[in-house]
């Protein structure tokens, strides 16, 4: 192993030098809070000569994902970065692109979606491309951020799969904080990711060929979106032999689900992201109060890895499942998705409780973990627990009272 | 004034070589359809055709494809970026990577009036902006033809679409003016626009021939008769086509270094209802009674158009 240099990087910058030491070639870009510093970040790497390839200003995040899913047909290695309200504009090229069937690496930076408009940080965005056939990576550190672009190109390059690739970070919590990461030689990262050949065909002159052709009939359209679900689903696979190749390179191992102080733990918090860091924290301390406490982390989220965590959470009593995200109606999206990998599970936990937190950035506090085990200890306790408290009603309530302040006024 | 200096002067000096094979999907009688194909003989078989959802999407229905060359289906308002996406790709490739020049795509744009006007204008006016060196191949219908004939911008003041009916209250049908995507992309300065049409072959082919040395955005837009839209018999999509050059409804002209020139002029033009009359989406301006209003103001505009140019 070659030494690598260890650097502070906020969350963007590492998503940044993910993709320069992964040599891409094609970036199309749209700026949108919290992401900007990456596309800066590039924008001057391929201005400089840093880079070799083009930087291309898009119009619109429909026109970059576009451009970036056309540019994959064509053969180069490409990276683009979006979030939030940019994930939804450009929804219809996602969905397109994966049909596409080319690789690339996307990163999101976890924004909360309007209305109302805010910049602060929520699941809502990322989990809104969660059927669009995307493999999704959920970073939790800088050092994962930088990690999972690296191992991102491979799974997504892979003959097997051919399928983007979504890395994602939370805005501000992550993208804005720094950490130190480890920067790898570019040698030894070229013997792990080398310069970009194409395993499936690519438009030139000499190879004509129709793509992405309408198709008459259920029959022929259900043949192509199998493939799909196939490509999508050897991705787990892929996942793990990149993830040993990438231990044998850079020493750091990635599961598909981290499990922290899971052995002997009676209850046990699903996060993911950045608030991960969090839930650890909480977990030594109540453990150092004597409660027993463990988290999984989710990190490979599509294809979603319904066996590993099924085996994870066997034999643990009470799991809490905390999305920060919501849909409206039901409740937390990653829930259900938790529940149905344990239904045919003999040893499954006897309480399996949804919690709702962390909308829009709002913190979770080692109070709100705490809230969470006394409400697990409930013999009937209600779910989804939505993590908002007396505090923040009379806060709400302030903010209500100037409002209509206003209106007598006016 | 300057002249298109054309390379080709009459009928039989166009290429007998077809980049689109017979039997398509499309319908029977397709003017834009045959402003495609002649195009094409101009450009050669080296090209990428980024397809925007629309009638021109039925040319590849999985397996088959009548092109010579590549075709790359996208979204309705997404042809143009993906365009954008291949354009710096083979840049790339030929500047880093090696690929040899006679691997280059013509990288062409075909997409309906709707997209052009509607949904993907705005994609196009910000590839028109980075001077993206590209086709672009209006096939203008004058409304969502592939989706049974709804209102778009490019439809015409006086036309009946599905969602602007000729109805008691709203006589006219369609009330608003056709959008002028030529001269609005013109106001972007692209290398080259014209519009064409497919009963003038020679000046399509000429327009074909000169665009396919230029470098950066060539604007298209081709009057494109639809028999099934418009409501007329296959067989008269020519005669639908010269009539509206005739009358001058649909001026034939080409935007090129600064200058506008009408490349094709009708002599004496004809009055508007000789184009109007043989359409079933302009009968109610005849039927049960006389639109006298309603033709007059086409009439007008045509006349007004006309005048600035004579």
């Amino acid at each position: 192993m070659k030494t690598s240099k260890k650097i502070m990087l906020t969350g963007n910058k590492a998503a940044a030098w993910g993709a320069r030491m992964a040599a891409v070639e094609y970036v199309p870009a749209f700026p949108i809070t919290p992401q900007t510093e990456i596309v800066e970040t590039l924008a001057k790497w391929f201005a400089d000569g840093t880079l070799q390839g083009k930087f291309t200003n898009m119009d619109s995040e429909h026109s970059m994902f576009m451009a970036a899913g056309s540019a994959g047909a064509t053969g180069v290695r490409v990276f683009t970065a979006s979030s939030s309200q940019g994930i939804l504009h450009g929804m219809e090229s996602l969905y397109t692109i994966t049909g596409w069937r080319t690789p690339m690496v996307i990163v999101n930076v976890s924004r909360a979606l309007a209305t109302p408009l805010t910049l602060e940080p929520d699941h809502n965005d990322v989990l809104s491309t969660r059927d669009c056939g995307l493999i999704q990576l959920h970073a939790e550190t800088c050092q994962e951020v930088f990690d999972f672009i690296l191992m991102g190109y491979r799974i997504a390059e892979d003959a097997d799969v051919c399928l983007p690739v979504l890395v994602n970070l939370d805005g501000f919590y992550l993208s804005f904080t720094r950490e130190p990461v480890l920067i790898p030689d570019e040698e030894e990262v070229r013997s792990f990711l080398p310069l970009y050949t194409a395993t499936q065909p690519v438009f030139q002159a000499s190879r004509p060929m129709a793509r992405a052709s309408a198709v008459f009939g259920g029959a022929t359209y259900t043949s192509f979106k199998l493939q799909q679900e196939l490509a999508c689903r050897n991705a787990e696979n892929c996942f793990n032999r990149v993830a040993q190749d990438f231990e044998k390179h850079f020493g750091r191992l990635y599961v598909p689900v981290e499990m922290f102080h899971l052995d002997d733990a009676e209850y046990v918090f699903v996060m993911s992201n950045s608030f991960a860091t969090k839930g650890k924290s909480a977990v030594l301390k109540l453990r150092q109060q004597g409660i027993k406490a463990g988290l999984l982390k989710l990190r490979l989220f599509r294809p979603f890895p319904g066996e590993a965590i099924a085996s994870a959470l066997a034999g643990h009593a009470k799991v809490a499942v905390i999305d920060q995200n919501l849909a409206p109606g039901m409740g937390g999206i990653t829930y259900p998705e938790i529940v149905t990998s344990l239904y045919a599970c003999e040893d499954r936990p006897d309480k399996i409780l949804s919690v709702i937190g962390g909308l829009g950035g709002k913190d979770i506090d080692d109070q709100d973990f705490m809230a969470i085990i006394e409400h697990l200890d409930k013999p009937d306790s209600r779910t989804p627990l939505y993590l908002y408290d007396e505090n923040d009603v009379s806060g709400f309530n302030r903010l209500q009272q100037i409002a209509k302040l206003k209106e007598a006024i006016s | 004034m300057k002249v298109l200096t054309g390379v080709h002067k009459k009928i039989k000096d166009l290429h007998p070589h077809e980049a689109i094979a017979p039997g398509t999907g499309l319908c029977a009688g397709c003017g834009g359809l045959e402003g495609l194909r002649m195009g094409l003989k101009e450009l050669g078989d080296d090209f990428l055709i980024c397809n925007a959802a629309g009638c021109f999407t039925l040319l590849s229905v999985y397996p088959f494809t009548p092109l010579k060359g590549s075709w790359l289906y996208t979204t309705m308002g997404g042809p143009v970026p993906a365009a954008q996406g291949v354009r710096d790709t083979l840049d790339i490739r030929m500047r880093y990577r090696g690929l040899e020049k006679k691997e280059n795509l013509n990288v062409i744009v075909v997409a309906g009036d709707g997209s052009s006007n509607d949904i993907g204008f705005g994609a196009t006016s910000a590839a028109i902006h980075r001077n993206l060196d590209f086709i672009y191949f209006c096939y203008d219908n004058e409304a969502y033809g592939n989706t049974g004939f709804q209102l778009s911008a490019a439809s015409p003041y006086g036309s009946a679409t599905q969602t602007t009916p000729s109805t008691d209250a709203h006589e006219a049908g369609t009330e608003i003016n056709k959008k002028d995507l030529f001269e609005i992309w013109k106001a972007q300065k692209p290398i080259y626009l014209a519009t064409v049409s497919p009963r003038e072959p020679i000046d399509l082919s000429n327009k074909f021939a000169r665009a396919k040395d230029l470098q950066g955005p060539r604007m298209f837009i081709c009057m494109s008769p639809c028999p099934t839209g418009w409501g007329f018999e296959p067989k008269e999509t020519q005669q639908i086509a010269k009539l509206a050059v005739d009358t001058g409804i649909f001026p034939v002209k080409e935007y090129f270094e600064g200058e506008v020139v009408h490349t094709v002029r009708p002599r004496k033009r004809l009055p508007v209802e000789k184009f109007l009359e043989l359409q079933k989406r302009f009968r109610h301006l005849f039927e049960p009674h006389r639109q006298d209003e309603v033709i007059g103001q086409i009439q007008n505009r045509v006349d007004d158009y006309w005048r600035q140019y004579e």
